[in-house]
């Protein structure tokens, strides 16, 4: 039996039992079963499997379980609070910034830590903040209009 | 099934009856394979709380589907769209239907689907009336009640006239809603997968997690086209929980966990047979060229080509090169298989279920109803996911291991690997402009590595000559159907040589197309391109940096116009700005169509700029986004997108008609930015900056 783990999830602590240097994506997936959080390339190179931990967007597929020991981790599943959306979840619902929404939780969990520390941002450092995370199907416009008008909404109006 | 006029609508048949069927049952209506079916119960069950359910063998692949063609229910039947709940791709509960792909849904699928909510509305209505004991012309319909108009007490709904009862009926044909009368269609719609995605509860076939799943990684040769003779397993099977299973040349490590199923396959040494080809991605373009030149095919010819060149005042050889792109659809392709009760169930990833079946069904020597696909949402297909190889293996494997979920999840390097690329291909162009500058006198076009596809466009040319080869197995590479495939290759040909044309005459490129075009609804989406960009007419290269380009999908006509800056030291372009003007007849659902151009024009910046598969004989290099280079969002320009007020065309679908032009639009941006013409997409820095060297001074 593996010795556990310990991180907080979503504002729940929780102990896995699995090795520490197994990628926290394959933990979230298969022992936690929140599949929210998608895998695209398994290099940190797509953005599709990115995670809050300790309010940094991380990509899960390149942190280990170990690394996150004693963390708060945040999931797409955990953004929506009593079932109301996110205001970066509403603001994806609104513009319609996705299309076949696998890039999605990914976009959505790296603006979100991004707006937290920046509301105000203006286009060029969304791009920026943007920058590691990939959609094929072309979102991106509608993508930079959503988190803009999240940002917005959460105070940072300019 | 006739295609008809999409207001006109198809009635879907004579016999008619409503009752509701539990979720999961059989199909309700046997479906022949080729044929949409004549009933419309087939697409359409009305539950007893008055939802209606509508069952289609398309997909969500994010381009709209699902939305689109709740609309079409919704507005027949007086609904709020998100009283329509869509069943897509499954080939149990729904009715046969083509691959989701070539833009064929709203073309295809949606006047069938429109003609049989027509019908269930009629039918709905008879009811009602015998039910109120009104004439149907004294009732109104809205949000599933129906009432006397006088006298709303007396009323009904969908739920309860349906309940527990059976209805046959023969109505004969339906007409659907006159458009003035249409209160969905035209307007913004919200997305019905909006809440599902942006939550991350819409699940990916590699989301499943069926009891007791096995996640099955396969051995892949070093090479595409070998195969498997040998294989040490033991190392894999020494991990615990590890189960290996061989089906011929295929053989795929099981584990529970798969990131362990993969870390064991690693241990597998495995030898493998077969020839490579002796080709790499720079020496491509002479290799299909030697190799299609002995079958060459004249496939189109008008006037006499030798005389027409002789009358030729300018003439301008050129030839244009496209490089093997892969689909990279940001979800790998993956899919599970059940086998059970002499049954084979797969959860795919899947543009074409009915496709899939099929394949399944032969590689396992079923006959098809034994084989049930349900497709899952599917994150990106683009003519990726319309084979089924992620299919078949998973049902392959599962068929040896009864009961058991087989999850077959192609990690990205696989997906680069085993992909359909589009084709790499040559075009090349000899024509010529006479010395009025009003007409093409010749126009001789040779293509290498895809057919002559919509290598015509609605221009005027005194004689003309398209060749394209009959060589079966081109390609070294596996290929497939790419966006649009054979167009927007040929559009990248004609649309920069025409470009070449008119500056190498003085003309400006409008003035040019202008003049040779022949068709009322390409030259008035021109002049509506033209206008919303604010095109300021002269011959190219302006220094400006604007370029245009014309393209055609069936009857979906665009008016792509971009424009870019070159950094001439790095041979770097950067997409400033690019608008284009769709004329695809009526659009049903205008942000869902805005959202299919701006995701083409996006997604062909890639193709244009940085997309390219490179390969040693069968080796494939590129192995993940490192190498292989989507557009980021630093990459994205201001988009534009305009439809025509009014159109003459039947409705068209959105997928495929927007990718067309963008790469020759770039390319003549280029053009009129630096006098280079870049003629080898994708137009790398590398490429530029060869170009360059070519340029004139200026
Ligand atoms: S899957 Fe983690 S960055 Fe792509
Ligand atoms: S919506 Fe498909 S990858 Fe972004």
């Amino acid at each position: 039996m593996e010795p556990t783990v310990s991180f907080v999830l979503n504002g729940k602590p929780v102990s896995v039992a699995s090795p520490r240097d197994r990628m926290l994506v394959w933990v979230l997936r298969d022992e936690l079963g929140l599949t929210g959080t998608k895998v695209g390339c398994e290099a940190g190179l797509c953005g599709a499997c990115t995670v809050i931990v300790d309010s940094e967007a991380v990509p899960s597929c390149s942190t280990t379980l170990g690394d996150v020991a004693g963390k708060a981790v945040l999931t797409i599943e955990g953004l929506a609070l009593d079932g109301k959306l996110n205001p970066v979840q509403e603001a994806f619902r609104e513009h319609h910034a996705f299309q076949c929404g696998y890039c999605t939780s990914g976009m959505i969990m790296a603006a979100w830590a991004f707006l937290k520390k920046k509301p105000k941002a203006t286009r060029s450092e969304i791009v920026e903040a943007m920058e590691g995370n990939l959609c094929r199907c072309g979102a991106h416009v509608r993508i930079l209009d959503a988190v803009e008008s999240a940002g917005q909404a959460m105070g940072g109006a300019r | 099934m006739r295609r008809r006029d999409f207001l006109q609508g198809v009635a879907a048949g004579a016999v008619t009856f409503l009752f509701t069927i539990p979720a999961g049952s059989a199909p309700i209506v046997p479906t022949r394979p080729g044929a949409y079916p004549e009933d419309f119960n087939a697409f359409l069950k009305i539950s007893a709380d008055g939802r209606v359910g509508c069952f289609v063998g398309k997909v969500e692949l994010g381009q709209g589907a699902m939305t689109v063609l709740a609309m079409l229910v919704a507005e027949e039947l007086e609904l709020d769209p998100a009283k329509v709940d869509m069943v897509l791709g499954d080939t149990d509960l729904c009715p046969w239907d083509l691959p989701t792909g070539g833009s064929l849904t709203m073309w295809h699928t949606a006047p069938v689907l429109r003609g049989a909510a027509a019908e269930a509305r009629a039918v709905l209505l008879g009811m009602a009336s015998n039910s109120l004991n009104a004439p149907v012309a004294d009732l109104a319909l809205k949000d599933g009640a129906i009432w006397v108009k006088t006298a709303p007490a007396r009323r009904t709904t969908f739920g309860e006239l349906v309940k527990g009862r059976k209805l046959e009926r023969h109505l004969g044909k339906v007409k659907p809603k006159p458009l003035s009368d249409c209160t969905l269609i035209g307007r913004r719609v919200p997305r019905k997968d909006a809440l599902a995605k942006v939550t991350g509860a819409a699940k990916y076939a590699g989301d499943l997690r069926l009891p007791g799943t096995l996640h099955a990684c396969i051995l892949r040769p070093p090479a595409q086209g070998q195969t498997l003779v040998a294989a040490d397993t033991s190392a894999a099977e020494r991990v615990p929980g590890v189960r290996i299973v061989r089906d011929g040349s295929l053989l795929a490590v099981l584990h529970p966990q798969p990131d362990t199923a993969r870390k064991a396959l690693a241990l597998v040494k495995g030898t493998f047979e077969g020839p490579e080809p002796d080709v790499d991605d720079a020496r491509i373009y002479q290799y299909l060229v030697d190799k299609a030149a002995p079958g060459q095919r004249v496939m189109i010819s008008r006037g006499d080509v030798a005389a027409g060149e002789k009358r030729a005042a300018t003439v301008v050889e050129g030839e244009y090169r496209n490089a093997y792109e892969s689909h990279a659809t940001l979800e790998p392709h993956a899919s599970v298989a059940k086998w059970e009760g002499g049954r084979m169930t797969v959860w795919s990833s899947t543009q074409s279920p009915f496709v899939f079946r099929d394949s399944v069904a032969e590689a396992l020597k079923l006959p098809p109803d034994k084989v049930h696909i349900i497709a899952q949402f599917v994150g990106g297909g683009f003519g990726g996911k319309l084979v089924g190889l992620d299919a078949v293996e998973a049902a392959r494997i599962a068929r040896q291991v009864p009961g058991v979920p087989i999850q077959v999840a192609w990690n990205r390097e696989e997906d680069f690997f085993l992909d359909g690329y589009r084709p790499a291909a040559v075009v090349k162009i000899r024509s010529g402009l006479d010395a009025g500058r009003g007409a093409i006198t010749f126009w001789d076009s040779t293509v290498a590595g895809v057919s002559q596809g919509e290598a015509e466009l609605a221009y005027d040319m005194q004689s003309n000559r398209y060749q394209a080869p009959a060589v079966p197995n081109l390609h070294p590479l596996k290929v497939g159907a790419w966006r649009a495939p054979n167009a927007h290759t040929n559009a990248f040909a004609r649309e920069s040589q025409l470009d070449a044309l008119a500056a190498k005459a003085g003309l400006d490129p409008v003035t040019l197309r202008r003049r040779l075009i022949t068709d009322g609804r390409l030259l008035s989406l021109l002049d509506l391109a033209v206008e919303t960009f604010g095109w300021e007419p002269a011959p190219g290269p302006t220094g400006r940096g604007i370029g245009l380009a014309c393209g055609a999908w069936r009857q979906g006509l665009v008016v792509a116009i971009a424009q870019v800056s070159v950094d001439k030291a790095t041979g770097k372009v950067k997409t400033e700005r690019v608008l284009e003007a769709v004329d695809v007849g009526l659009v049903v659902n205008p942000d869902g169509a805005r959202q299919q151009v701006e995701g083409a024009i996006t997604q062909c910046i890639g193709q244009a700029l940085s997309e390219e598969i490179r390969f040693k004989g069968g080796r494939i290099l590129d192995k993940n986004f490192d190498t292989y280079l989507l557009p980021r969002f630093s990459a994205i320009p201001r988009i534009q997108v305009v439809f025509p007020e009014t159109s003459t065309a039947v409705t068209q679908g959105i997928g495929e008609p927007p990718v067309v032009p963008v790469a020759a639009a770039l390319a003549n941006a280029v053009f009129d930015a630096t006098g280079a013409r870049v003629t080898h997409v994708p137009f790398t820095p590398e490429r530029v900056l060869e170009a360059l060297k070519h340029a004139p001074a200026r």
